[in-house]
Protein backbone atom coordinates (compact mmCIF):
# COMPACT_ATOMS: atom_id res chain seq x y z
CA UNK A 1 0.00 0.00 0.00
CA UNK A 2 1.73 2.97 -0.35
CA UNK A 3 0.32 6.22 0.89
CA UNK A 4 0.07 10.38 0.40
CA UNK A 5 0.29 12.71 3.16
CA UNK A 6 -3.41 12.56 5.08
CA UNK A 7 -5.05 15.96 4.78
CA UNK A 8 -5.27 18.11 7.30
CA UNK A 9 -8.44 20.92 8.33
CA UNK A 10 -7.22 23.71 10.61
CA UNK A 11 -4.55 21.25 11.91
CA UNK A 12 -6.80 18.36 12.85
CA UNK A 13 -6.52 15.35 10.72
CA UNK A 14 -8.93 14.54 8.31
CA UNK A 15 -10.26 10.94 8.40
CA UNK A 16 -10.49 9.41 5.17
CA UNK A 17 -12.95 7.56 3.71
CA UNK A 18 -13.04 3.95 4.89
CA UNK A 19 -14.05 3.27 1.04
CA UNK A 20 -10.92 3.52 -0.67
CA UNK A 21 -9.05 1.41 1.89
CA UNK A 22 -7.90 -1.92 0.41
CA UNK A 23 -10.66 -4.52 1.55
CA UNK A 24 -10.33 -8.79 2.00
CA UNK A 25 -13.30 -11.25 2.00
CA UNK A 26 -15.69 -10.57 5.29
CA UNK A 27 -18.73 -12.76 5.96
CA UNK A 28 -21.00 -10.73 8.06
CA UNK A 29 -24.11 -13.18 8.00
CA UNK A 30 -21.70 -15.87 8.76
CA UNK A 31 -20.17 -13.77 11.31
CA UNK A 32 -24.09 -12.90 12.73
CA UNK A 33 -25.62 -16.53 12.55
CA UNK A 34 -22.52 -17.82 14.49
CA UNK A 35 -22.71 -14.89 16.90
CA UNK A 36 -26.53 -15.95 17.47
CA UNK A 37 -25.97 -19.21 18.28
CA UNK A 38 -22.75 -18.52 20.38
CA UNK A 39 -24.83 -16.36 22.55
CA UNK A 40 -27.80 -18.47 22.48
CA UNK A 41 -25.86 -21.52 23.80
CA UNK A 42 -24.18 -19.11 26.25
CA UNK A 43 -27.78 -17.55 27.34
CA UNK A 44 -29.45 -21.04 27.88
CA UNK A 45 -25.98 -22.58 29.81
CA UNK A 46 -26.46 -19.17 32.36
CA UNK A 47 -30.13 -20.13 32.57
CA UNK A 48 -29.57 -24.07 33.45
CA UNK A 49 -26.86 -23.06 35.75
CA UNK A 50 -28.26 -20.03 37.27
CA UNK A 51 -32.08 -20.03 36.91
CA UNK A 52 -33.28 -16.41 38.13
CA UNK A 53 -34.32 -15.35 41.20
CA UNK A 54 -38.26 -15.04 42.20
CA UNK A 55 -38.84 -13.88 45.93
CA UNK A 56 -42.57 -13.51 46.26
CA UNK A 57 -44.08 -9.76 46.91
CA UNK A 58 -44.45 -9.25 50.27
CA UNK A 59 -48.14 -8.77 50.28
CA UNK A 60 -50.50 -6.12 53.24
CA UNK A 61 -51.70 -9.47 54.33
CA UNK A 62 -48.05 -11.25 54.93
CA UNK A 63 -47.14 -8.01 56.10
CA UNK A 64 -49.91 -8.02 58.87
CA UNK A 65 -48.89 -11.31 59.81
CA UNK A 66 -44.84 -10.88 59.71
CA UNK A 67 -44.81 -7.68 61.56
CA UNK A 68 -48.45 -6.84 62.87
CA UNK A 69 -47.09 -3.61 65.14
CA UNK A 70 -45.46 -1.97 62.04
CA UNK A 71 -48.88 -2.19 60.26
CA UNK A 72 -50.53 -0.31 63.07
CA UNK A 73 -47.59 2.22 63.57
CA UNK A 74 -47.95 2.67 60.23
CA UNK A 75 -51.41 3.37 59.70
CA UNK A 76 -50.98 5.63 63.24
CA UNK A 77 -48.41 7.56 61.13
CA UNK A 78 -50.46 7.94 58.33
CA UNK A 79 -53.52 9.42 60.32
CA UNK A 80 -51.24 11.64 62.33
CA UNK A 81 -49.38 13.11 58.77
CA UNK A 82 -45.66 11.61 59.86
CA UNK A 83 -45.10 9.01 57.23
CA UNK A 84 -42.92 9.61 53.97
CA UNK A 85 -45.99 9.55 51.91
CA UNK A 86 -48.16 12.13 54.00
CA UNK A 87 -45.47 14.63 53.43
CA UNK A 88 -43.74 13.79 50.54
CA UNK A 89 -45.11 16.37 47.91
CA UNK A 90 -45.64 15.92 44.31
CA UNK A 91 -46.65 13.84 42.53
CA UNK A 92 -48.68 12.67 45.68
CA UNK A 93 -49.87 15.70 47.54
CA UNK A 94 -48.96 19.33 48.48
CA UNK A 95 -47.31 18.67 51.34
CA UNK A 96 -43.85 18.71 51.07
CA UNK A 97 -41.13 21.12 49.42
CA UNK A 98 -40.33 18.58 46.56
CA UNK A 99 -36.95 18.30 45.82
CA UNK A 100 -34.97 21.56 44.54
CA UNK A 101 -31.13 21.36 41.95
CA UNK A 102 -30.10 25.35 42.91
CA UNK A 103 -33.36 27.34 42.37
CA UNK A 104 -35.03 24.93 39.92
CA UNK A 105 -37.73 22.90 41.80
CA UNK A 106 -38.87 20.39 38.83
CA UNK A 107 -40.64 18.36 41.57
CA UNK A 108 -43.17 21.15 42.46
CA UNK A 109 -43.07 22.07 38.75
CA UNK A 110 -44.77 19.07 37.35
CA UNK A 111 -47.70 18.93 39.87
CA UNK A 112 -49.69 16.69 41.85
CA UNK A 113 -50.60 14.12 39.00
CA UNK A 114 -51.38 11.33 41.06
CA UNK A 115 -53.36 12.42 44.32
CA UNK A 116 -52.72 10.77 47.37
CA UNK A 117 -54.09 11.46 49.98
CA UNK A 118 -52.49 9.29 52.80
CA UNK A 119 -54.91 9.68 56.27
CA UNK A 120 -58.12 8.98 53.86
CA UNK A 121 -57.12 7.11 51.13
CA UNK A 122 -54.42 4.52 52.89
CA UNK A 123 -56.56 3.98 56.53
CA UNK A 124 -59.78 5.97 56.38
CA UNK A 125 -61.55 4.94 53.18
CA UNK A 126 -60.51 1.17 53.49
CA UNK A 127 -61.60 1.38 57.09
CA UNK A 128 -64.87 2.33 55.95
CA UNK A 129 -65.45 -0.69 53.85
CA UNK A 130 -65.69 -2.82 56.79
CA UNK A 131 -68.66 -3.84 57.68
CA UNK A 132 -70.38 -5.34 60.68
CA UNK A 133 -67.49 -3.91 62.82
CA UNK A 134 -70.16 -1.22 65.38
CA UNK A 135 -66.75 -0.48 67.50
CA UNK A 136 -65.11 1.08 64.09
CA UNK A 137 -68.45 2.38 63.14
CA UNK A 138 -68.49 4.56 66.08
CA UNK A 139 -64.40 5.64 66.28
CA UNK A 140 -64.54 6.86 62.49
CA UNK A 141 -67.40 8.36 63.34
CA UNK A 142 -66.17 10.70 66.05
CA UNK A 143 -63.25 10.77 63.89
CA UNK A 144 -64.93 12.04 61.02
CA UNK A 145 -66.52 14.35 63.37
CA UNK A 146 -63.22 16.07 64.52
CA UNK A 147 -61.58 18.67 63.63
CA UNK A 148 -58.34 18.75 61.63
CA UNK A 149 -56.09 19.92 64.88
CA UNK A 150 -58.48 16.93 67.13
CA UNK A 151 -57.55 14.44 64.65
CA UNK A 152 -53.96 15.27 64.80
CA UNK A 153 -53.35 15.51 68.57
CA UNK A 154 -55.12 12.04 69.06
CA UNK A 155 -53.13 10.15 66.39
CA UNK A 156 -49.74 11.84 66.96
CA UNK A 157 -50.19 11.32 70.62
CA UNK A 158 -50.77 7.85 69.83
CA UNK A 159 -47.72 7.34 67.38
CA UNK A 160 -45.65 8.77 70.28
CA UNK A 161 -47.42 6.26 73.04
CA UNK A 162 -46.59 3.31 70.28
CA UNK A 163 -42.94 4.29 70.25
CA UNK A 164 -42.62 3.96 73.34
CA UNK A 165 -44.26 0.61 73.74
CA UNK A 166 -41.75 -2.53 74.35
CA UNK A 167 -41.75 -3.62 70.65
CA UNK A 168 -44.46 -1.05 69.35
CA UNK A 169 -46.54 -3.59 70.84
CA UNK A 170 -50.13 -1.76 71.10
CA UNK A 171 -51.53 -3.64 74.10
CA UNK A 172 -48.77 -2.64 76.00
CA UNK A 173 -49.24 1.51 75.52
CA UNK A 174 -50.54 3.17 78.45
CA UNK A 175 -53.96 5.11 78.42
CA UNK A 176 -54.43 8.43 76.99
CA UNK A 177 -56.21 10.94 74.78
CA UNK A 178 -55.66 9.02 71.98
CA UNK A 179 -59.66 9.42 70.86
CA UNK A 180 -60.78 6.46 68.52
CA UNK A 181 -57.38 5.99 66.57
CA UNK A 182 -56.44 3.00 68.93
CA UNK A 183 -59.92 1.69 67.74
CA UNK A 184 -59.01 2.89 63.96
CA UNK A 185 -55.22 1.47 64.26
CA UNK A 186 -56.86 -2.37 65.64
CA UNK A 187 -59.15 -2.51 62.93
CA UNK A 188 -56.72 -1.64 60.26
CA UNK A 189 -54.68 -4.75 61.14
CA UNK A 190 -57.67 -7.02 61.15
CA UNK A 191 -58.54 -5.37 58.03
CA UNK A 192 -55.07 -6.02 56.26
CA UNK A 193 -55.08 -10.09 58.28
CA UNK A 194 -57.99 -10.53 56.26
CA UNK A 195 -56.31 -10.68 52.73
CA UNK A 196 -58.70 -7.72 51.09
CA UNK A 197 -56.51 -4.58 51.88
CA UNK A 198 -54.56 -4.53 48.65
CA UNK A 199 -58.73 -4.23 46.65
CA UNK A 200 -59.43 -2.15 48.72
CA UNK A 201 -56.33 0.27 48.16
CA UNK A 202 -56.94 0.07 44.40
CA UNK A 203 -57.68 3.01 42.97
CA UNK A 204 -60.15 1.48 40.09
CA UNK A 205 -61.34 -1.69 41.93
CA UNK A 206 -61.23 -4.78 39.90
CA UNK A 207 -58.34 -4.73 36.81
CA UNK A 208 -56.50 -1.91 38.40
CA UNK A 209 -52.92 -2.77 38.03
CA UNK A 210 -52.22 0.26 39.61
CA UNK A 211 -50.59 -0.88 43.24
CA UNK A 212 -49.57 3.31 44.09
CA UNK A 213 -51.74 2.88 46.83
CA UNK A 214 -51.04 -0.12 48.31
CA UNK A 215 -47.12 0.41 47.56
CA UNK A 216 -46.79 3.67 49.36
CA UNK A 217 -48.30 2.20 52.17
CA UNK A 218 -46.17 -0.68 52.47
CA UNK A 219 -43.10 1.80 51.67
CA UNK A 220 -44.31 3.82 54.91
CA UNK A 221 -43.37 0.90 56.96
CA UNK A 222 -40.34 -0.33 58.45
CA UNK A 223 -40.76 -4.02 57.46
CA UNK A 224 -40.23 -3.75 53.51
CA UNK A 225 -36.91 -2.00 54.48
CA UNK A 226 -35.91 -4.31 56.74
CA UNK A 227 -36.48 -7.32 54.14
CA UNK A 228 -34.48 -5.39 51.69
CA UNK A 229 -31.81 -4.32 54.03
CA UNK A 230 -31.20 -7.96 55.25
CA UNK A 231 -30.17 -8.70 51.29
CA UNK A 232 -27.69 -5.75 51.02
CA UNK A 233 -30.34 -3.91 48.68
CA UNK A 234 -30.22 -0.71 50.38
CA UNK A 235 -29.69 2.65 49.61
CA UNK A 236 -26.70 2.93 50.83
CA UNK A 237 -25.38 -0.95 50.48
CA UNK A 238 -25.23 0.32 46.43
CA UNK A 239 -28.78 -1.90 46.51
CA UNK A 240 -30.56 0.22 43.76
CA UNK A 241 -27.62 -2.14 41.49
CA UNK A 242 -28.22 -5.08 43.51
CA UNK A 243 -30.37 -8.04 42.85
CA UNK A 244 -32.12 -10.50 45.40
CA UNK A 245 -29.78 -13.57 46.06
CA UNK A 246 -26.71 -14.04 44.72
CA UNK A 247 -27.63 -12.70 40.89
CA UNK A 248 -25.70 -9.67 38.85
CA UNK A 249 -28.68 -7.40 38.99
CA UNK A 250 -28.34 -4.00 37.07
CA UNK A 251 -24.60 -3.72 36.75
CA UNK A 252 -25.04 -1.00 34.69
CA UNK A 253 -26.37 1.37 37.32
CA UNK A 254 -22.99 1.63 39.14
CA UNK A 255 -21.92 4.90 38.71
CA UNK A 256 -25.52 5.97 39.54
CA UNK A 257 -25.46 4.08 42.81
CA UNK A 258 -21.93 5.48 42.96
CA UNK A 259 -23.01 9.14 43.78
CA UNK A 260 -25.13 7.97 46.78
CA UNK A 261 -22.43 6.54 48.64
CA UNK A 262 -20.72 9.88 48.62
CA UNK A 263 -20.64 13.68 50.38
CA UNK A 264 -22.09 15.55 49.53
CA UNK A 265 -24.74 13.54 48.11
CA UNK A 266 -25.05 11.18 50.96
CA UNK A 267 -25.80 13.96 53.00
CA UNK A 268 -27.95 16.18 51.05
CA UNK A 269 -31.59 16.60 51.81
CA UNK A 270 -32.04 16.82 47.78
CA UNK A 271 -29.65 14.24 46.84
CA UNK A 272 -32.34 12.19 44.31
CA UNK A 273 -32.59 15.49 42.20
CA UNK A 274 -28.98 16.25 42.16
CA UNK A 275 -27.28 12.69 41.48
CA UNK A 276 -30.15 12.88 38.34
CA UNK A 277 -28.68 16.14 37.66
CA UNK A 278 -25.42 15.26 38.05
CA UNK A 279 -25.67 11.66 35.61
CA UNK A 280 -28.08 14.32 32.86
CA UNK A 281 -24.69 16.18 32.83
CA UNK A 282 -22.37 13.08 32.43
CA UNK A 283 -25.04 11.06 29.75
CA UNK A 284 -25.07 14.57 27.68
CA UNK A 285 -21.36 14.58 27.68
CA UNK A 286 -21.02 11.11 26.65
CA UNK A 287 -23.21 11.38 24.14
CA UNK A 288 -21.28 15.06 23.20
CA UNK A 289 -17.80 13.50 23.13
CA UNK A 290 -17.24 13.79 19.46
CA UNK A 291 -17.55 17.70 19.47
CA UNK A 292 -15.98 18.32 23.22
CA UNK A 293 -12.27 19.45 22.82
CA UNK A 294 -9.90 17.47 24.83
CA UNK A 295 -12.45 14.46 26.03
CA UNK A 296 -12.36 13.57 22.25
CA UNK A 297 -8.83 13.80 22.16
CA UNK A 298 -8.27 10.80 25.02
CA UNK A 299 -8.24 7.79 22.34
CA UNK A 300 -5.60 9.63 20.53
CA UNK A 301 -3.55 10.43 23.34
CA UNK A 302 -3.88 7.26 25.30
CA UNK A 303 -3.12 4.53 22.15
CA UNK A 304 -4.77 2.02 23.34
CA UNK A 305 -6.37 1.79 19.27
CA UNK A 306 -2.64 0.86 18.67
CA UNK A 307 -3.29 -2.28 19.81
CA UNK A 308 -6.69 -2.54 18.15
CA UNK A 309 -5.14 -1.80 15.14
CA UNK A 310 -1.90 -3.45 15.40
CA UNK A 311 -1.71 -5.60 12.35
CA UNK A 312 -2.79 -2.40 10.56
CA UNK A 313 0.12 -0.51 11.93
CA UNK A 314 2.46 -3.07 11.64
CA UNK A 315 1.64 -3.74 7.74
CA UNK A 316 2.21 0.31 6.99
CA UNK A 317 5.55 0.19 8.25
CA UNK A 318 6.19 -2.84 6.66
CA UNK A 319 4.22 -2.87 3.23
CA UNK A 320 5.32 -1.85 -0.10
CA UNK A 321 3.29 -0.82 -3.28
CA UNK A 322 0.78 -3.67 -4.60
CA UNK A 323 1.22 -6.01 -1.27
CA UNK A 324 -2.19 -5.30 0.17
CA UNK A 325 -5.37 -7.05 -1.52
CA UNK A 326 -7.25 -6.20 -4.19
CA UNK A 327 -9.08 -2.56 -3.71
CA UNK A 328 -12.70 -2.99 -4.08
CA UNK B 1 -53.65 13.74 -19.39
CA UNK B 2 -52.51 12.85 -22.69
CA UNK B 3 -48.78 10.63 -22.84
CA UNK B 4 -46.77 13.92 -23.64
CA UNK B 5 -48.01 15.67 -20.40
CA UNK B 6 -46.15 13.46 -18.50
CA UNK B 7 -45.16 16.06 -15.06
CA UNK B 8 -41.29 15.01 -14.66
CA UNK B 9 -41.66 16.61 -11.12
CA UNK B 10 -41.15 13.64 -8.62
CA UNK B 11 -43.98 13.01 -6.49
CA UNK B 12 -43.82 12.06 -2.49
CA UNK B 13 -43.48 8.41 -2.92
CA UNK B 14 -40.23 8.68 -5.60
CA UNK B 15 -38.69 11.12 -2.99
CA UNK B 16 -39.09 8.57 -0.30
CA UNK B 17 -37.82 5.82 -2.66
CA UNK B 18 -34.71 7.86 -3.83
CA UNK B 19 -34.10 9.36 0.00
CA UNK B 20 -33.85 5.42 1.20
CA UNK B 21 -31.59 4.29 -2.20
CA UNK B 22 -29.09 7.31 -1.08
CA UNK B 23 -28.88 6.44 2.31
CA UNK B 24 -26.21 3.36 1.76
CA UNK B 25 -23.38 3.26 -0.92
CA UNK B 26 -24.19 0.70 -3.44
CA UNK B 27 -23.40 -2.74 -2.40
CA UNK B 28 -22.34 -1.38 1.19
CA UNK B 29 -25.95 -2.57 3.42
CA UNK B 30 -24.06 -6.15 3.16
CA UNK B 31 -20.83 -5.92 1.78
CA UNK B 32 -19.25 -9.39 1.48
CA UNK B 33 -15.61 -7.20 2.02
CA UNK B 34 -14.36 -5.12 4.68
CA UNK B 35 -11.61 -2.49 4.75
CA UNK B 36 -8.24 -4.54 5.81
CA UNK B 37 -7.68 -2.93 9.48
CA UNK B 38 -10.91 -4.64 9.78
CA UNK B 39 -8.98 -7.29 12.31
CA UNK B 40 -9.51 -7.37 16.26
CA UNK B 41 -11.46 -9.25 18.31
CA UNK B 42 -13.03 -6.07 19.69
CA UNK B 43 -14.94 -5.91 16.27
CA UNK B 44 -17.11 -8.43 17.10
CA UNK B 45 -18.52 -7.15 20.31
CA UNK B 46 -20.92 -5.06 17.93
CA UNK B 47 -22.51 -8.18 16.55
CA UNK B 48 -22.58 -9.87 19.59
CA UNK B 49 -24.85 -7.27 20.91
CA UNK B 50 -26.64 -7.30 18.38
CA UNK B 51 -26.89 -11.13 18.83
CA UNK B 52 -28.21 -11.14 22.04
CA UNK B 53 -30.76 -8.25 21.00
CA UNK B 54 -32.09 -10.92 19.14
CA UNK B 55 -32.31 -13.38 21.67
CA UNK B 56 -33.79 -10.76 24.76
CA UNK B 57 -36.95 -9.69 22.26
CA UNK B 58 -37.45 -13.71 21.36
CA UNK B 59 -37.43 -14.76 24.70
CA UNK B 60 -39.50 -11.67 25.81
CA UNK B 61 -42.22 -12.80 23.12
CA UNK B 62 -42.23 -16.10 24.49
CA UNK B 63 -43.24 -14.85 28.15
CA UNK B 64 -45.11 -12.18 26.73
CA UNK B 65 -47.27 -14.91 24.71
CA UNK B 66 -47.62 -16.69 27.90
CA UNK B 67 -48.57 -13.42 29.71
CA UNK B 68 -46.68 -11.42 32.72
CA UNK B 69 -48.00 -13.96 35.86
CA UNK B 70 -46.87 -16.68 33.81
CA UNK B 71 -43.05 -17.56 34.78
CA UNK B 72 -44.05 -17.18 38.29
CA UNK B 73 -46.41 -20.57 38.71
CA UNK B 74 -44.50 -22.47 35.58
CA UNK B 75 -40.95 -24.04 35.75
CA UNK B 76 -41.24 -23.75 32.03
CA UNK B 77 -41.83 -20.12 32.41
CA UNK B 78 -39.32 -19.92 35.28
CA UNK B 79 -37.18 -21.08 32.79
CA UNK B 80 -37.96 -18.32 29.86
CA UNK B 81 -37.56 -15.98 32.52
CA UNK B 82 -33.73 -16.91 33.21
CA UNK B 83 -33.41 -16.92 29.56
CA UNK B 84 -34.41 -13.49 29.18
CA UNK B 85 -32.70 -12.76 32.24
CA UNK B 86 -29.26 -14.13 31.17
CA UNK B 87 -29.25 -12.84 27.86
CA UNK B 88 -30.46 -9.46 28.83
CA UNK B 89 -27.14 -9.73 31.66
CA UNK B 90 -24.98 -11.23 28.09
CA UNK B 91 -26.63 -7.84 26.08
CA UNK B 92 -25.78 -5.13 28.13
CA UNK B 93 -21.93 -6.87 28.91
CA UNK B 94 -21.63 -6.98 25.39
CA UNK B 95 -22.86 -3.70 24.80
CA UNK B 96 -20.59 -1.94 27.00
CA UNK B 97 -17.25 -3.49 25.88
CA UNK B 98 -18.51 -2.08 21.99
CA UNK B 99 -19.25 0.87 23.70
CA UNK B 100 -15.26 1.46 24.84
CA UNK B 101 -14.08 -0.30 22.19
CA UNK B 102 -15.52 2.30 20.23
CA UNK B 103 -14.55 5.48 22.38
CA UNK B 104 -10.45 4.02 22.03
CA UNK B 105 -11.37 3.63 18.57
CA UNK B 106 -12.74 7.49 18.02
CA UNK B 107 -14.98 5.89 16.36
CA UNK B 108 -16.82 9.19 15.71
CA UNK B 109 -14.23 10.55 13.22
CA UNK B 110 -14.83 11.33 9.78
CA UNK B 111 -18.41 12.16 10.05
CA UNK B 112 -19.82 9.55 12.33
CA UNK B 113 -20.60 11.76 15.08
CA UNK B 114 -24.15 10.70 14.64
CA UNK B 115 -23.42 7.24 14.90
CA UNK B 116 -21.88 7.38 17.89
CA UNK B 117 -24.62 9.49 19.38
CA UNK B 118 -27.23 6.99 18.30
CA UNK B 119 -25.04 4.46 19.71
CA UNK B 120 -24.95 5.94 23.06
CA UNK B 121 -29.11 6.44 23.01
CA UNK B 122 -29.35 2.96 22.00
CA UNK B 123 -27.44 2.27 24.95
CA UNK B 124 -29.62 4.59 27.69
CA UNK B 125 -32.53 3.21 25.88
CA UNK B 126 -31.52 -0.18 27.13
CA UNK B 127 -31.16 1.03 30.50
CA UNK B 128 -34.63 2.49 30.80
CA UNK B 129 -35.88 -1.06 29.11
CA UNK B 130 -33.87 -3.20 31.17
CA UNK B 131 -35.06 -1.46 34.61
CA UNK B 132 -39.03 -1.31 33.31
CA UNK B 133 -38.22 -5.15 33.37
CA UNK B 134 -37.38 -4.84 36.51
CA UNK B 135 -40.35 -3.08 38.11
CA UNK B 136 -42.40 -5.71 35.47
CA UNK B 137 -41.20 -8.72 37.77
CA UNK B 138 -44.36 -8.99 40.05
CA UNK B 139 -42.15 -10.19 43.20
CA UNK B 140 -40.63 -8.46 46.28
CA UNK B 141 -37.34 -7.35 44.02
CA UNK B 142 -40.24 -5.03 41.93
CA UNK B 143 -41.68 -3.86 44.92
CA UNK B 144 -38.48 -2.49 46.73
CA UNK B 145 -36.55 -1.07 43.23
CA UNK B 146 -39.81 0.75 42.23
CA UNK B 147 -40.26 2.21 46.08
CA UNK B 148 -36.92 3.32 46.04
CA UNK B 149 -36.65 4.43 42.23
CA UNK B 150 -39.66 6.70 42.86
CA UNK B 151 -37.64 9.15 44.64
CA UNK B 152 -35.50 9.88 41.95
CA UNK B 153 -37.51 10.34 39.79
CA UNK B 154 -40.01 12.29 41.04
CA UNK B 155 -37.32 14.47 42.29
CA UNK B 156 -36.84 15.68 38.33
CA UNK B 157 -40.66 15.46 37.63
CA UNK B 158 -40.31 12.01 35.80
CA UNK B 159 -42.57 10.41 38.22
CA UNK B 160 -45.78 12.62 37.49
CA UNK B 161 -45.94 11.42 34.21
CA UNK B 162 -43.31 7.77 34.55
CA UNK B 163 -45.34 6.51 37.73
CA UNK B 164 -43.14 3.27 38.49
CA UNK B 165 -45.51 2.20 41.60
CA UNK B 166 -48.03 1.59 38.47
CA UNK B 167 -46.84 -2.07 37.60
CA UNK B 168 -49.02 -1.76 34.60
CA UNK B 169 -48.04 0.90 33.14
CA UNK B 170 -44.36 -0.02 33.57
CA UNK B 171 -45.55 -3.52 31.53
CA UNK B 172 -46.18 -0.98 28.77
CA UNK B 173 -43.55 0.96 28.69
CA UNK B 174 -41.55 -2.62 28.93
CA UNK B 175 -43.10 -4.30 26.01
CA UNK B 176 -44.19 -1.73 24.08
CA UNK B 177 -42.88 2.23 23.84
CA UNK B 178 -39.09 1.68 25.11
CA UNK B 179 -38.66 -2.01 22.78
CA UNK B 180 -40.09 0.11 19.87
CA UNK B 181 -38.06 3.49 20.29
CA UNK B 182 -34.80 0.87 20.98
CA UNK B 183 -35.57 -0.84 17.61
CA UNK B 184 -35.86 2.64 16.27
CA UNK B 185 -32.21 3.26 17.63
CA UNK B 186 -30.54 0.31 16.69
CA UNK B 187 -32.04 0.58 12.85
CA UNK B 188 -30.58 4.11 12.50
CA UNK B 189 -27.17 3.44 14.31
CA UNK B 190 -27.01 0.06 11.47
CA UNK B 191 -27.49 2.23 8.67
CA UNK B 192 -25.60 4.83 9.71
CA UNK B 193 -22.30 2.31 10.10
CA UNK B 194 -23.16 0.90 6.85
CA UNK B 195 -23.54 3.87 5.28
CA UNK B 196 -19.99 5.53 6.39
CA UNK B 197 -18.27 2.23 6.65
CA UNK B 198 -15.83 0.91 9.51
CA UNK B 199 -14.31 4.02 10.56
CA UNK B 200 -10.24 4.08 9.60
CA UNK B 201 -7.44 3.43 11.93
CA UNK B 202 -6.53 6.58 13.68
CA UNK B 203 -3.79 8.85 11.68
CA UNK B 204 -4.39 6.83 9.00
CA UNK B 205 -3.32 8.04 5.42
CA UNK B 206 -5.96 7.75 2.66
CA UNK B 207 -4.35 4.94 0.40
CA UNK B 208 -3.97 5.79 -2.85
CA UNK B 209 -5.57 3.89 -5.84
Amino acid sequence: MTAESTPRRRGRQVTPDSHAFPTKPYDLVKEFVISLLVVALLTVGLAVAFSSPDEKAISLQVWAIKAPNDVVATAVGELAGTTSSAGYGPPYNANGDGQTIGPLNLQNLAGVRTPVNSAEDLVVRPLATVQGDAALTAALKTWGAASADQQNAWASAYADALSKAPNGDPSKVPSGDYGPVPEMGSAFLTLALSGGLEQILSPTGFYSGNETRALLLLSDGAYLEDQARAQSLGGDQWGMMNETGNYPGQPWLWLYTLWYQVPPFSTSDNADAEVWALMMVLTAGLALIPIIPGLRSIPRLIPIHRLIWRNYYADRVTSRPGDDADPS
Amino acid sequence: MTAGAVSTKPNWTARLRDWISRLVPPGQALPDRQPVYVASWIYLFGVLTLSSLVVVVATGCILAIEGSMWWHVSATGRFVNSLHLWSVELFMAFMVIHLWGKFWMAAWRGKRALTWVTGVLAFLGSIGTAFTGYLSQANFDAQWISTQAKDGLNAVGVGAFFNVLNPAQMLLWHVVLLPGALGVLVLVHIILVRRHGVVPPIEAEEPQS
